[in-house]
């Protein structure tokens, strides 16, 4: 049975991957409001967001140790599937491992760093490094690509043969820095688990620091059973974390991942996964001391932590000169509804672009320095190729991490992201002297009305106080090269007047009227 | 079907298999329908089903505009994400029972129906019910949001819209009706049929930075007419069109028109719907337009309409 254990954690894994690769591919909203689901059993997220799901983690990593990093966290199972290639490629001889010391420095150093530039207002550093965000990431901006692309030949060739089952998604969520961003990252964790297995996991990942920390405890864990363990090796050359130092009969516990390769790679029934009560390693003693002793660390944590948050707001500013036109200079940038305030938001955020594969209409999309360089990668709403629902609230009750809170059609309604605001001498109707009215045509709320102007043409005029902030106007307004609508973001989330269900109307007609 | 009637389409058909050319078969049902039937129909009182039935009655049945096996397009006003109720779109249960009449009387091959929608397609599809009650009807719905679905189309007689996009549906078909939903509109005034042929081209940003009621009209001299142009008025937007924002904007009207002439049921529309809101005709430019531009007439004196109520 203690053999079939890692064909058990292989297939579990599987699942688990195949769901977080469809749930960040999929674009036709098959999960609709289930999309969170694995999300949110996620350390980061449900850190960030407290939520009960913490029980949960706790109680499994304080009974099985690390087994979140083998089967549910998709940055780990995604390490395992290119280390499994890797293995094929180089072949097992190459691939062979050998324990090595723990890098205790560096990796909690950087969990350090994460921990505290997250406490003082800063997501950056945990945005950076959240495996789960990491994996979202590398799912939406570097694998949907190709999975939307795929999907379009294949939706040529349906719809040529008069099939419209399938249909064209154009690729609109994705940008250069988070594609770079994230090839940059995919890169190096690919690089770590091509080689060394899950290096990653126990030097850079501060999840898999934290966990380390707490598998310490863990009731269950992998134990030489010292009468049996021939010291043959075959144990410490099959796990991928390399904490398994055989010749001296030592597991660093902190660093196993509960993957049960050694169980099967022995032989002679040296090595098991049982209850074993919490004792001190030589290597957790020394790193304790290390942590309490070492106030030169808490010097560079302190000082790294400060220079991150003094990183100035840097915005990307359009400076136009034209005589008659007004160039669009937004101040601030919109946040998703449910984000309340940009800052809360931002602080909260880990980037993991969930809401931006599931947003309908596509309007969600990867900031640049829209948030402030803390805010890379974070979602904001860019009317370029869409503009968002009125009566759809997906992306604000997804959010894992609970940046963005979760809203009812009621309150969708009335949440004020932005406010439009019209420049007359930009406007169609103002230039040309003839009828237009796309903003106002596609304003839910008539926020944005058309009024009369002259010789029986309408302008549009905006009633702030209705306004959503949805950029219907703006995505539809059709003047160039500057629209003459455009939103304004709203630091804090308002709320919009509502407007009354009201009445249809019955009225007598008896006549045509012609 | 008169004995006459009967006759003379035995004629055709005869004359049609003579020649198997499809246009022979068209200016047959052309000519007939100029011969027999009123060039405008009203219809008011029932439900859009009856009166759908009633007035295409008038107009010679489905038959005299579908035959067998032909590819027919159905194109109604889907451009927002509202519920039925809210009337911004055309209402679905005149849209499902045109699909059966064409499917199931006619015996068309097949039913498409589209719309370049404004909002998100998918969801519009669903929540205007058009898309439920054609694939119950045994219809097919076909995207509009894809612009490799759309292909150069001249408008040689446009005069600010000389070439466009167009769905390939309509392109592609036998022959398309034309099923807008009658509503106030903000920025044209007003939409009915005319305005419910931006619907079938891709760039209509160019229809709004290029004198967007002289566009109207060019897009209305598209030598691919559609056999009839049915406006339901069964609920109407009266107020903050075209989208209308809550019930009050709503008025029940239960009305039908049908008419293959652009320009003289859109004037009748017009004419309608400022009993219940004031609407100058001559502010809906497009209509005026469009009659310069030879598609239609806007003297309903002029034309020979049959008004039903039930």
């Amino acid at each position: 049975m203690i053999k079939f254990l890692p064909l058990i954690r292989r297939m579990v894994a599987c699942l688990v991957f195949l769901f977080f690769l469809f749930v960040f591919l999929d674009f036709t909203n098959l999960l609709d409001k289930q999309a969170d689901f694995l999300p949110r059993v996620q350390w980061i997220p449900a850190l960030i967001s407290m939520s009960g799901l913490l029980f949960f983690l706790f109680a499994l990593s304080l009974l099985f140790g690390r087994i979140y990093c083998s089967v549910l966290c998709p940055l780990g199972i995604l390490q395992d599937i290119i280390s499994f290639v890797s293995r094929k490629i180089r072949g097992e001889k190459k691939s062979r491992l050998n324990y090595v010391e723990p890098s205790t420095i560096v990796r909690f150093s950087i969990m350090g760093v994460a921990l505290l530039t997250f406490v003082f207002g800063s997501s950056l550093v945990v945005l950076l490094l959240d495996p789960y965000s990491n994996f979202g990431r590398i799912a939406s901006n570097l694998f949907r690509p190709l999975y939307l692309l795929a999907n379009n030949v294949i939706a040529d060739i349906a719809n040529s043969t008069g099939n419209f089952f399938f249909y064209k998604v154009e690729i609109t969520t994705i940008n250069m820095l988070s594609v770079l961003t994230t090839a940059g990252i995919f890169l190096i964790t690919g690089a770590f688990a091509w080689f060394r297995g899950r290096l990653y996991c126990n030097m850079i990942c501060p999840v898999g620091s934290f966990l380390g920390l707490l598998s310490h405890f863990s009731l269950f864990k992998m134990v030489f059973n010292e009468s049996r363990c021939t010291h043959c090796t075959l144990c410490e050359k099959k796990c991928k974390s390399q904490c398994i130092d055989s010749k001296n009969g030592h597991i660093d516990q902190t660093r196993c991942v509960t993957c049960f390769n050694c169980i099967s790679a022995c032989k002679s029934d040296g090595i098991s996964y049982r209850i074993s009560l919490p004792t001190k390693s030589k290597a957790v003693q020394k790193e304790e001391k290390k942590s309490v002793d070492n106030m030169e660390r808490r010097r560079i944590l302190a000082s790294t932590g400060m220079m991150l948050l003094s990183i100035p707001l840097i915005r990307a500013e359009q400076l136009a000169n034209t005589s008659k036109l007004t160039a669009i200079n937004r101040q601030t940038p919109i946040a998703p509804p449910g984000a309340k305030s940009i800052k809360e938001f931002s602080k909260k955020c880990t980037a993991c672009q969930l809401c931006i594969t599931q947003c309908p209409s596509h309007v969600l999309k990867p900031a640049t320095m829209h948030y402030g360089i803390e805010g890379i990668m974070q979602p904001t709403l860019i009317y370029t190729t869409g503009f968002c629902n009125f009566s759809c609230t997906l992306c604000s009750t997804i959010c894992p991490t609970g940046a963005l809170k979760p809203l009812t059609i009621e309150e969708k309604k009335t949440t004020q992201i932005g406010i439009a605001h019209f420049i007359t001498e930009n406007c169609i109707v103002y230039r040309d002297e003839t009828d237009c009215g796309a903003c106002s045509e596609h304003c839910p709320t008539q926020a944005v009305k058309m009024v009369d102007y002259k010789d029986g043409l309408r302008i549009p005029k905006v009633t702030p106080a209705l306004c959503v902030g949805c950029g219907g106007c703006e995505y539809i307004c059709p003047a160039t090269p500057y629209k003459a609508i455009y939103v304004e973001g709203n630091g804090i989330h308002l709320k919009a007047e509502k407007i009354e269900e009201g009445k249809q109307e019955e009225p007598q007609v008896d006549n045509f009227g012609f | 079907m008169k004995r006459r009637d009967f006759f003379r389409s035995t004629a055709f058909l005869g004359l049609a298999s003579i020649f198997g050319s499809d246009k022979i078969r068209a200016i047959g049902a052309t000519e007939m329908a100029v011969a027999q039937s009123p060039d405008l129909v009203a219809v008011m009182g029932g439900e859009p089903e009856d009166m759908l039935v009633k007035a295409l009655k008038e107009m010679g049945g489905i038959k005299k505009f579908v035959k067998k096996g032909q590819k027919v397009v159905i194109k109604p006003n889907i451009g927002w994400d509202r519920v039925p109720e809210l009337a911004g779109n055309t209402n679905p249960k005149l849209i499902k029972k045109l699909t059966e009449l064409c499917l199931k009387e006619a015996g068309a091959k097949e039913v498409i129906v589209f719309d370049h929608t404004c909002d998100n397609w998918q969801k519009t599809y669903k929540n205007s019910g058009i898309q439920d009650a054609v694939e119950e009807a045994g219809g097919k719905m076909v995207p509009g949001n894809d612009q490799s679905m759309y292909r150069e189309h001249a408008f040689p007689k446009g005069i600010k819209l000389k070439k466009a996009l167009v769905h390939q549906a309509i392109l592609d078909c036998d022959v398309w009706f034309n099923v807008p939903v009658l509503k106030n509109h903000g920025g044209s005034k007003m939409t009915i049929s005319m305005k419910n042929l931006m619907g079938i081209v891709w760039d209509r940003q160019f229809f709004h930075s290029n004198d967007l009621h002289q566009c109207i009209a060019d897009s209305c001299t598209i030598d691919k007419k559609p056999a009839l142009n049915i406006v339901d008025a069964y609920r109407v937007v009266k107020t903050n069109g075209p989208q209308g924002r809550s019930a009050s904007d709503v008025a029940v009207l239960k009305t039908l028109l049908i008419s293959p002439d652009f320009v003289a049921v859109d004037t009748a529309a017009v004419k309608f719907f400022n009993q219940v809101q004031a609407q100058k005709l001559e502010d809906v430019k497009h209509i005026f337009n469009g009659q310069n531009l030879k598609i239609g007439t806007t003297n309903l004196d002029a034309i020979n309409i049959k008004r039903i109520k039930i």
